[in-house]
């Protein structure tokens, strides 16, 4: 019989807002430009992510990377063709990716009380509320 | 400001301190066009001297392109580069502006955004700037502040990790080499070069710089010794351990250098000058051009600042890279619309950062006498 557990734990805000979906785990850092706005889809060549799609996801990565111009960019494209993640949890924040979250309101949260890459797999129902400074894994 | 303050919190800043100059690394895409666009709507201006990065040469593009057709995108960029224009910002579109148009000083708090130039300001010059977005620098550009946290803070500025340089660095390329594979294999914090045989050259910096937060997310390093805020290992570490060591032998240079190539058909077109080349760089490719002419069926492109250019036309570069059928651009990203027609082609470059956002298809990477090599005869 399947086993349903939810699990709440508190975090630290780092840009506002609450958003909910299914969880998408890389160990890699992420950068936005590197996803294709129109499909959501990873197109950076060997990255964990690779070929999957991040649009409504809960992602979970440790930090992004890359050019300070593009991060932006490439969240804001996302916006626009609706395939933008729901909310970013990360363990080593940079403020290139924090300043595209605050701008895009997308919800970034970072200090979880647990290891997010063990407490949260991929394919898990996350809900991150950034402004109570909790995130809630569902797992079934 | 409610944007700093965000990030202000967010990063636990005291309080808001002064800067007196800021770079803003407009990027003439939808990111860039959505913000700025609100600031000057609402009737902002830049407090204190702000540069911008490169977008389009729009005169010249349109004189030997029919921009038209990549309307949507060149509009974007259009209506960025006048809103810059219009909030005051100065107009230097070079992603190099730390040699020339905006210069901090050792010491200085700045809020300078752009790959290369955070790492150059903090390591090579002793400014003191985080690693900004587009945004957050602008907004430091319009208010005059930014709050006080990261790289603003002594404690902050010692290394973390231990990078031991066994490899041969020899030219600006393998520099280009060395940032793509630490920045990738860190992604974060203060590498500590140990090794490095002699004080590197400008464009050597600049190419170390700019990979280093193409694969990573790196504001500062040290070559203790060498750059400015530490004379040994011992006071670049602060008297701490390194959380981390690595080695970087020729063998890791082969490596990541096999990584970018993509190309198996013949190159048809070769851009360089990313980041824009400076005058060294320019006087090197005018030697190495001289004489020679761009093969038939192939196109060859040079980015360079504005600035740069005036110093390059004066010791006669320009005309002599110009008289080999090479373009010569200003004021101009290799990633923007009006190199989408390159799209089907097969590039070269010396520069893997251009290699990684390019506009062309596939690609093939090489040092700057292999790119003329390639394309001149």
């Amino acid at each position: 019989m399947a086993k349903f557990t939810e699990m709440s734990v508190k975090c630290h805000k780092l840009a506002k807002g609450y958003g909910e979906g299914e969880a998408l785990v890389s160990k890699d850092p992420i950068c936005f430009y590197l996803v294709e706005p129109k499909t959501g889809v990873v197109r950076e060549k060997g990255h964990q992510l690779e070929g999957k799609s991040v649009a409504g996801k809960v992602l979970v990565f440790p930090t992004g990377k890359a050019s300070s111009a593009v991060q932006m960019d490439g969240l804001v494209k996302l916006l626009i063709n609706k395939n933008a993640p729901k909310a970013m949890i990360v363990t080593d924040v940079e403020p290139v990716l924090l300043g595209s979250a605050v701008l895009t309101k997308i919800p970034l949260v970072d200090r979880l009380e647990r290891n997010p890459f063990e407490a949260i797999r991929s394919g898990d129902f996350v809900k991150v509320d950034a402004d109570k400074g909790s995130v809630t894994v569902t797992r079934n | 400001m409610e944007l700093l303050v965000a990030i202000g919190e967010a990063f636990d800043a005291p309080r808001m301190i002064p800067v007196n100059r800021a770079h803003a690394a407009s990027s003439g895409q939808e990111g860039d066009l959505y913000f700025v666009e609100i600031l000057a709507k609402g009737g902002a201006s830049c407090k204190v001297t702000t540069t911008t990065n490169p977008i389009a040469d729009f005169d010249y593009f349109q004189q030997i392109m029919n921009i038209a057709e990549e309307h949507d995108e060149a509009s974007v960029a259009w209506k960025t580069k006048n809103y810059y224009k219009q909030i005051g910002a100065v107009m230097s579109q070079s992603c190099i502006p730390y040699l020339a148009e905006n210069i901090p000083e050792y010491g200085e708090h700045v809020a300078f955004s752009e790959s290369s130039a955070t790492p150059y300001v903090n390591s090579v010059i002793g400014g003191l700037t985080n690693r900004e977005s587009i945004q957050t620098a602008l907004a430091a550009g319009v208010l005059g502040e930014t709050p006080e946290y990261g790289m603003h803070l002594k404690e902050n500025r010692k290394g973390t990790v231990l990078v031991k340089v066994e490899a041969n660095l020899n030219d600006g390329y393998s520099y280009s080499l060395l940032g793509q594979y630490v920045g990738k294999k860190i992604a974060s914090g203060i590498p500590v070069f140990v090794g490095i045989p002699k004080r590197p050259r400008i464009d050597q910096y600049i190419n170390l710089c700019a990979m280093l937060n193409v694969t990573g997310a790196i504001a500062m390093f040290h070559i203790p010794g060498v750059t400015v805020e530490a004379k040994t290992e011992e006071e670049a570490f602060a008297g701490d351990k390194p959380k981390d060591r690595i080695v970087v032998t020729n063998r890791e240079l082969e490596e990541t250098e096999k990584e970018l190539q993509t190309a198996t058909s013949p190159v048809s077109v070769v851009i360089l000058g990313c980041p824009h080349y400076n005058l060294d760089q320019m006087a090197e490719l005018a030697t190495l051009v001289k004489g020679k002419k761009v093969r038939d069926g192939m196109t060859f492109w040079v980015n360079t600042s504005a600035t740069t250019k005036l110093m390059a036309d004066r010791a006669g570069h320009t005309q002599i890279i110009q008289e080999s059928g090479a373009h010569l651009v200003v004021d101009t990203c290799i990633d923007m619309f009006c190199w989408n027609n390159l799209r089907d082609k097969t590039g070269m470059t010396d520069s893997p950062k251009c290699a990684y956002y390019r506009r062309f298809g596939p690609v093939r990477v090489g040092k700057m006498e292999e790119c003329v090599a390639t394309a001149m005869e």
